[in-house]
């Protein structure tokens, strides 16, 4: 891991105009990236999604983007052009959605996806083509590619599915992988070997990984550095490693309402939420 | 003490898949039993198949000393009522609290129903307000609530939670979980919960089943299970699988299928 920053993010807000007044579902998050894995955290309505979806451009149309500052290397991503996202999205920084069942085609066969995808970023021929997805398969830990390569996306397991989602996202060689939820909808064994697939690829490739997630002691398990974010605030920035000496009253409140597996029936710490956690 | 629930060579299938195996399991008055395991292992099925939402099944099933027969009749629903998991899909969208709440009341021809819709309610720590309000202004958690609500207006003796706190986030699961032990203690109810979190059911139950495939492939207290004191392997990976991301132990993975 070197230090060297790839996305510089500066007071990010985000807010959407619905019909009952503006929604602020971001106000004021910043963050420097380099090539390691960011986790980011937060419960539902925390703007943890929200802050994905704006680096990649994909915030919904009522939705106001302001920031202070978001470069990736000398691209300034707040004024960038339609034609100038799609150069960037899906290339540069990619992303991986929390279902497969939904981000697949269900009409179509994996291999003709995944060569689709192929050819969008590489000038080949079929046969190569083929090759080169059968070849991503094997790279995201498929046993049997060619099996999988000619099912459809019912015929496969939600593990095998998101295999195939990363196996996706990584034919371009991405810079940054933005990965939103990517092993909620999995059994817990099937997740982690998910995310030893992702934990490899980003190592090999020297790839950054914005894991966004729910679930902070997983995330704290497998990230570098943790971003524990509520209400649009960024409330902590922790090392993973560091996560028990967390000092956000939030944070603490996260991991006592966990169950323990101690066996104890004792009543669980229950969070007591406070206004001025809202607060920057 | 007798059992409230006592299932002995419990069988079952989806057409030709054969997806209960021989499921042995015995609850006293007032216990609280656990399933895990992970997706398809069956566990959902179990308490689907006592509630009567699975037709082909074979074995014997006692409930308060009472055998059930394929069909189910009111007075089983007057003793047993089921949680689902997901609290958005299973309130009605047209319906307000206070109609969801009265509608098994009149069913079962029990009257009174303005009282006991204010009494439950209350059971589950929601005040009035709550009562003429659609569910979609309610959140993931006060829909879990109401649907707890609505299971607790029959005055039942065992509730079957399906994986009651999955789709709720962790501040509101402990909440919930809090409410589930304190209705029991309160009620006398006796519970079967199923989940795929190993920490849930050791906080939540006296004894838990790991399943796989169709099949119970270990028992254990919440003690055993708090200590890992697990014997079969697919246990032990689960229960490994539980401590979070660790390359070496994600390495030593086996496929069960």
């Amino acid at each position: 891991m070197t230090n060297e920053t790839l996305l510089s993010v500066k007071n990010l807000a985000i807010t959407f105009s619905t019909s009952k007044g503006p929604v602020h579902a971001v106000r004021g998050v910043s963050f420097d990236l380099g090539r390691e894995r960011l986790g980011i955290v937060g419960e539902s309505g925390s703007g943890k999604s929200q802050t994905g979806r704006a680096i990649l451009g994909l915030t919904a149309a009522n939705g106001k983007i302001t920031a202070d500052q978001m470069q990736f290397h000398d691209l300034d991503l707040r004024n960038l052009s339609k034609r100038d996202w799609r150069k960037v999205r899906g290339a540069r920084i990619s992303m991986i959605m929390q279902d497969p069942k939904y981000s697949l085609n269900p009409v179509m066969t994996i291999g003709d996806q995944i060569i689709e995808a192929y050819r969008e970023h590489h000038k080949v021929n079929a046969t190569e083509a083929k090759r080169g997805a059968l070849d991503m398969l094997a790279a995201v830990k498929i046993r049997d590619p060619e099996r999988v390569f000619n099912s459809y996306p019912h015929e496969v397991s939600g593990g095998m599915g998101q295999r195939v989602m990363i196996a996706m996202m990584l034919i371009p060689d991405p810079e940054i992988l933005i990965a939103d939820e990517p092993t909620s909808a999995l059994d817990v064994t099937v997740q982690l070997q998910v995310m030893a697939i992702l934990d490899d690829l980003v190592r090999e490739r020297g790839m950054a990984l914005v894991f966004i997630s729910h679930d902070l002691h997983l995330v704290s398990s497998f990230c570098d550095r943790v971003l524990v974010m509520y209400q649009g605030h960024v409330v902590e920035e922790i090392r993973a490693s560091e996560l028990d000496q967390a000092k956000h009253p939030y944070t603490q409140g996260l991991l006592n309402c966990l169950p323990k597996m101690d066996g104890n029936h004792a009543e669980l710490p229950v969070l007591t939420r406070e206004a001025s956690w809202a607060e920057a | 003490m007798t059992a409230m629930i006592e299932i002995t060579k419990l069988n079952a299938w989806f057409d030709d898949n054969h997806v209960l195996k021989d499921i042995d399991i015995s609850i006293p008055s007032n216990g609280s039993f656990g399933l895990v395991g992970e997706s398809g292992s069956g566990k959902s099925t179990v308490l689907r198949t006592i509630t009567g939402l699975v037709d082909d099944w074979e074995g014997n099933i006692l409930v308060n000393n009472k055998e059930l027969t394929k069909k189910r009749d009111k007075t089983f629903y007057r003793l047993a009522q089921m949680v689902f998991q997901d609290p958005f899909g299973s309130l009605h969208p047209r319906h307000t609290i206070d109609r969801i709440l009265t509608e098994p009341v009149n069913i079962h021809k029990l009257g009174n129903s303005d009282a006991r819709v204010v009494e439950a309610l209350k059971q589950v720590g929601l005040d009035n307000s709550f009562r003429f309000r659609y569910p979609h202004q309610l959140s993931g958690g006060q829909r879990q609530r109401v649907a707890i609500a609505r299971a607790l207006i029959l005055e039942p003796k065992i509730l079957l939670l399906d994986e009651p706190t999955s789709a709720l986030d962790v501040s509101i699961q402990a909440e919930v979980l809090n409410l589930l032990t304190r209705l029991r203690n309160d009620l006398g109810l006796t519970y079967i919960m199923v989940s795929h979190d190993l920490a849930v059911v050791a906080h939540m139950c006296d004894d838990i089943a790991i399943m796989n495939h169709g099949r119970i492939v270990e028992r254990a207290t919440a003690g055993q299970l708090a200590d890992g004191k697990l014997e079969n392997p697919y246990s032990q990976q689960l229960f490994k699988a539980a401590g979070g991301y660790d390359r070496a132990v994600i390495d030593s993975f086996v496929d069960w299928d």
